[in-house]
């Protein structure tokens, strides 16, 4: 399908190389994070299940950054708000339901972890903690052994801007200057450690620490996927030729609250909630795909039927899938294939 | 059989183990174009290259971190701390992240990383050169720990823990590295993590610990033997976890009087545990209250050499508590 451009919207994805088809995928994987997340919202809400943490106003650079890399190949080590990420990588929402309800088919923890701690070696996407960061150490080892073994992957690692003040960040990012591994490395800035404003986590910009470290450090608007698309493309492209990691910081808004758990309205207005709401990348991306004539309000209003249904099964699913049992608390503490050692 | 010291044998098992396997690679501060500041890893950056055997910033948690990221790819990383004193910033990866990814991923993933560090005192390192960390890691599931008493011990061990499918902390002692020699068996062979192992037959009583310590009541063992009558029953533990549960209460039936030793501080220690172990299963075997001899509890070792002398455990210590026990 060729995109009939108005006056007013120009087509800025088809000289990144992206076609009519890929653009409206992105905007499809938006939309699933989005309704993803806002449905275990709701389940929390009802009692259905006991935490959400939310990813709302993230999707847009989560999916764009997602489709500008290899998703056969590459590793992602993805952090608790990467829902949309994950669902681009190949996540189903049956399988992130599972985890919300914490059922023995969860493929990410089996039921153990907190939802939003994502695993799945099929995927490529390397299990991760709640304490925040010790994945880009991790990212640099993926990256090391890319190197090491001469395979054309790259690790892609994320992480919010109050993690960025953790010192794993500052030893991995040094690490991986040093040894120019193929590796990138995007801070998903959404203006908030919980409560804390970004300008009380951070005396400057986290794209600018790059430079300590011997490396490109990019600040990009996170509600533009087309531009976090093209700088994660160049990113990957720059890795794979050996020039070693790129620090990207995706500027965006975390739309929810921190979790549900949280009142963010104890620490900020409503009003800046909302002016942020205007500046949701999926409405943007929307309105972008809707002026080339890419996009329908009918196409819309499918979409959403069709999300719909998906989610209720998963849902249903997922509710009715059993619990791990009791005593399976006790399995993989130590590989159990025989070896004596196992506790 | 070759006469080997202990940080030979620690060397080789690291050379064999990557000529064998070249997904095993060593990365660390100093241990490449230096070869180590004890010379644990000379020669091996000539042998095997910059990239094996990785020079790396002065940074522990990255070399735990990025070293458990290339386990979970697939690498058997050998990450060496130049001092266990010095790897506390590297606790968050080793036990949030290396000890749980097994377990947390369910199965999915496996971090089969080797974390050598040296440990112990006695070369006049102060507090920061001389520390025995092990019960800060003990006691963290999916951890493995070993600890080897001899030159043979410490090649076998550090084999099975490159080969383990699960993290392998290697605390190998730093006095021992010139201090200890011993005949190691010529070519390939691994000494089995989790499996503790008898040095010495007695049956007056039973000493059990690990590292430099035992060699201290091996040779009073002897003494007292000439001296006393008294036999003594040494278990080596090799392995601080997990812990061999069946070896030591078999050992502490043997003899039903028991002395542990560990140069690690007394409260919480390794010690403790195997204490509890014996009160749990061999209550009514014991002839005598269970004895503990260990570092006092003090922050750490400090460097003025009475001093550092009052801290470490000697010859003289344990056979004078060997012997309070054999009179009991």
């Amino acid at each position: 399908m060729e995109s009939q451009g108005t006056v007013d919207t120009v087509n800025r994805h088809k000289q990144l190389g992206l076609t009519d088809g890929q653009v409206i995928d992105m905007y499809r994987f938006m939309q699933l994070g989005r309704k993803y997340d806002e449905r275990s919202l709701l389940l929390q809400r009802a009692g259905k299940i006991n935490f959400h943490v939310s990813g709302i106003g993230q999707e847009a650079a989560q999916v764009a950054a997602a489709f500008a890399l290899d998703r056969e190949n590459d590793y992602f080590l993805p952090y608790y708000r990467d829902y949309a990420f994950v669902l681009s990588v190949g996540m189903t929402t049956r399988e992130l339901m599972l985890s919300v309800f914490a059922k023995a088919e969860d493929p990410n923890s089996g039921g153990r972890q907190m939802p939003g701690h994502f695993g799945s070696k099929r995927l490529r996407i390397v299990t991760g903690s709640s304490p925040v960061t010790t994945q880009v150490p991790h990212a640099a080892g993926f990256a090391l052994a890319a190197k090491m073994q001469k395979k054309k992957f790259v690790s892609f690692v994320t992480f919010g801007e109050g993690s960025s003040n953790q010192g794993d960040f500052h030893e991995a990012c040094n690490f991986a200057g040093v040894n120019k591994l193929p590796m990138i490395i995007f801070c998903q800035n959404n203006q908030y450690a919980i409560s804390i404003p970004a300008h009380k986590q951070l005396g400057g910009k986290v794209s600018d620490r790059a430079l300590g470290y011997g490396f490109p450090g990019i600040r990009v608007d996170g509600n533009d996927p087309l531009e976090v698309y093209r700088v994660v493309k160049e990113a990957r492209e720059r890795a794979l030729a050996g020039e070693g990691p790129t620090l990207i910081e995706a500027m965006m808004y975390r739309l929810s609250p921190h979790s549900t758990s949280d009142n963010d309205l104890a620490y900020r207005t409503q009003e800046e909630v909302d002016e942020n709401w205007k500046k949701d990348g999926i409405a943007a991306f929307r309105t972008y795909l809707t002026g080339l004539g890419l996009w329908s309000d009918e196409q819309e209003r499918d979409l959403a039927a069709e999300y719909n249904l998906e989610l209720k099964e998963a849902i249903t699913y997922a509710e009715n899938a059993p619990f791990p049992k009791p005593e399976d608390t006790l399995l993989h503490v130590y590989d159990e294939s025989g070896l004596k050692g196992g506790a | 059989m070759a006469m080997m010291e202990y940080i030979d044998a620690i060397r080789l098992a690291m050379k064999e183990e990557m000529e064998r396997d070249e997904s095993v690679f060593v990365l660390g501060e100093d241990v490449g174009v230096k070869g180590g500041v004890f010379t644990t890893t000379k020669g091996l950056q000539e042998q095997f290259g910059a990239e094996r055997v990785l020079d790396t910033p002065l940074a522990e948690s990255a070399i735990a971190g990025v070293a458990i990221g290339a386990a979970m790819y697939g690498m058997k990383p050998i990450a060496e701390m130049q001092y266990s004193d010095f790897m506390l910033p590297a606790t968050n990866q080793i036990i949030s992240e290396a000890a749980k990814i097994r377990y947390r991923s369910n199965n999915d993933w496996n971090c089969p990383v080797v974390i050598r560090a040296p440990i112990g005192g006695g070369i006049f390192g102060g507090l920061y050169h001389s520390q025995c960390p092990e019960s800060i890691f003990f006691g963290t599931p999916g951890l493995k720990i070993v600890a080897p008493y001899s030159a043979a011990d410490a090649k076998g061990l550090l084999k099975a823990a490159v080969r383990d499918p699960d993290p392998v902390l290697f605390f190998e002692n730093k006095k021992c590295y010139k201090l200890i020699k011993g005949d190691v068996p010529e070519g390939d062979y691994t000494v089995p993590i989790g499996e503790a192992n008898l040095l010495r037959e007695g049956s007056d009583i039973t000493v059990i610990g690990y590292s430099l310590p035992l060699h201290f009541a091996m040779q009073a063992a002897e003494e007292l033997e000439k001296e006393h009558g008294v036999t003594a029953h040494i278990l080596d533990l090799r392995t601080l976890q997990p812990l061999d549960r069946e070896a030591i209460i078999a050992a502490v039936r043997q003899t039903g009087k028991v002395l542990i030793v560990h140069e690690d501080n007394k409260t919480g220690g390794i010690g403790a545990e195997v204490a509890a172990i014996i009160a749990e299963h061999c209550l009514f075997d014991l002839d005598a209250p269970i004895f503990r001899l260990c570092g006092p509890d003090v922050p750490a070792m400090p460097i003025s050499p009475p001093m550092e002398k009052f801290f470490l455990l000697s010859k003289d210590k344990v056979k004078a508590e060997m012997l309070r026990l054999a009179q009991y």
